[in-house]
């Protein structure tokens, strides 16, 4: 620890103006614009706590569909993604330099195109006919006589939107991960082995995680953010805001609707917040998992 | 040395590593679709284009999307040069700053005491988890107020401040052993010294895992173009590319399956490069 009295606020102030003026400003005005009524148009008119106590009394929509759906969607795709991408990251420590680089990127690749392609990938897969892959495969096996329509199936929609997720989700903790692990000295592994560390299951739990706690607790935080604020794989699959039935809504597909379609900013915002303060509370856990007590 | 002849970043082949690869691989073949499916795309006759049901894989390639692309391009008022200089330049001004930024911001959160470091870290922790389609609005006023609309600051500026990557290099600072800077401190290093001959290069794959981050917030950002400017002349090549796939006609799709391919492959070249640098560049001798 190096203490200086104004050293650190050098290093900091080219960082810390454009974050105060392009990110903590518009964030406190957001949350400003929370507790009024706005149509994007009229000037903000205040309304107190008007929109958080229609939020958890009035809005059904948010209850019934919204906020479950939000919290299994991402508890399932937060840790799941999280223990895949350490082990595909972990995978890929373990094979030399050239095919890793490659498999590292494509198996990077679907943060990379987010969008178009991979709404055609999944559609030509989830094609609500028989010429469907998975309901010709599901038909072939004999499993399913006539042919499932996925993306209208409020039984299937949110399942298959969470298999999305999973499959895009190896991101920046991934790639994180990955170089925290490439990162460890090999002396530290072959003190292990002769410390009596006898497995490779032994030398993750013993030497590779706790060597490398920052990245572990950066790769939990995002996996976190990445699950509360997926939103637009349910859009993008069946094309349509709100989702069918309301089957595959997520938080942030609810603050887009009242955002942007119905311009009650005020309202989308109050969502926003309630939004971050979930986020708050469950990275939190992950930082009490991960960070050294001292 | 090692397990059962395996290991960490290993030099060589060796047949304990065949293990890996049989999962590894049916995986990359799963999560490389996209890829696959944007370059076949792009080589896509018309009648393949619209096939139905979609077919995945072109059978007759041709380069017709991409001539009609550049024809369309030359036709348009402002010159293509023009929209890709504009992308040049906001992309390496972001994706410089950015890392420069957060990574001096980095150093100071990570090794020097001083009062307001833990509410700060607290408050670019929150910032990152704020959705940001929320602030649209606001974000729109506060560059308005700043008086930077339709200029290229108002693609620069707003995005070098990228909380995900501060968080990102000050973890692997933290790694950084206190020991290493003090010993330095007494040999009469300036902090700025020790920023740039220990800190940066022993983490250097966050700096390449930051740039590539700051690289896909900047080369594909339409927002910019659309909210922040209203003159061609000072709008980005990603906003050109987009504006093909609102032309709805039947050579619009068209073009715009080359467009994705085309804006795809700079997103490839530098992944491929940040990424082997990387690993070339591993500095395990001053980690603890």
């Amino acid at each position: 620890m190096i203490s200086e009295k104004k050293t650190p606020y050098l290093f900091l102030a080219p960082y810390l103006l454009l974050f105060l003026v392009f990110i903590v400003v518009p964030i406190v005005m957001a949350i400003g614009l929370s507790f009024t009524n706005y149509n994007a148009v009229q000037t903000p008119e205040f309304v107190g706590l008007r929109n958080y106590i229609n939020l958890l009394t009035q809005d059904t929509i948010y209850l019934q569909y919204v906020l479950p759906n939000t919290l299994v969607f991402a508890l399932i795709v937060g840790p799941c993604g999280y223990m895949l991408a350490f082990f595909l990251a972990w995978s890929l420590s373990q094979i030399t330099k050239v095919p890793r680089t490659i498999l590292t990127l494509i198996i990077y690749s679907p943060s990379m195109t987010m969008g178009v392609a991979m709404t055609v990938v999944w559609r030509v897969i989830f094609l609500g006919n028989q010429s469907g892959l998975a309901n010709y495969v599901l038909t072939q096996l004999g499993i399913i006589t006539e042919p499932i329509v996925w993306m209208f199936n409020t039984t299937y929609l949110l399942p298959i939107v969470i298999i999305v997720a999973l499959w895009a989700s190896m991101g920046v903790g991934f790639l994180a991960m990955l170089a925290g692990i490439m990162n460890i000295s090999p002396e530290l592994y072959e003190a292990g082995a002769i410390d009596g560390v006898h497995n490779r299951l032994q030398e993750v739990f013993y030497i590779t995680i706790p060597s490398m706690k920052p990245q572990m607790l950066f790769g939990a935080v995002m996996s976190v953010v990445g699950a509360f604020q997926a939103g637009n794989i349910g859009v993008m699959l069946t094309g349509s805001n709100p989702t069918p039935s309301y089957a595959a809504q997520l938080m942030v597909n609810h603050i887009e609707d009242y955002g942007f379609l119905r311009y009650e900013m005020g309202y989308a915002a109050a969502v926003s917040v309630s939004l971050l303060a979930i986020i708050y509370a469950f990275s939190y856990i992950a930082k009490r998992l991960f960070t050294e007590k001292d | 040395m090692a397990i059962n002849g395996s290991k960490v970043n290993p030099k060589r082949f060796h047949k304990n590593q065949i293990p890996f690869y049989l999962y590894l691989i049916p995986f990359a073949v799963f999560m490389g679709l996209p890829i696959l499916f944007i370059i076949n795309h792009a080589f896509k006759p018309m009648d393949e284009l619209f096939a139905f049901p979609p077919r995945f894989f072109v059978t007759n390639p041709s380069l017709i999307n991409f001539q009609n692309l550049f024809q369309n391009a030359a036709d348009s008022s402002v010159p293509l040069s023009r929209y890709a200089f504009n992308s040049l330049i906001v992309t390496l001004a972001v994706v410089v700053f950015a890392v420069f930024f957060s990574s001096l911001a980095g150093f100071a959160l990570s090794k020097f005491k001083f009062k307001l470091k833990g509410p700060f870290f607290a408050i670019n922790n929150l910032a990152l988890m704020f959705v940001p389609i929320a602030v649209t609005i606001p974000r729109y006023l506060t560059i308005s107020a700043v008086g930077i609309l339709n200029t290229m600051w108002a693609h620069i500026l707003p995005l070098v401040a990228i909380p995900v990557v501060l968080f990102l290099i000050k973890q692997f600072i933290d790694q950084v052993p206190d020991s290493l800077l003090e010993s330095a401190q007494i040999e009469g290093a300036t902090s700025f010294q020790i920023y740039r001959k220990i800190v940066l290069p022993l983490v250097k794959p966050a700096i390449a895992t930051g740039a590539i981050l700051a690289f896909q917030q900047v080369w594909v950002n339409i927002e910019t173009s659309s909210l922040f400017t209203s003159s061609e002349n000072v709008r980005t090549l990603s906003f050109y590319m987009n504006t093909l796939t609102t032309v709805n006609t039947v050579q619009g799709q068209g073009m715009a399956a080359a467009a994705a391919l085309f804006m795809f492959i700079p997103n490839l070249v530098l992944f491929i490069i940040m990424q082997s640098s990387v690993i070339n560049t591993m500095a395990h001798s001053g980690l603890k």
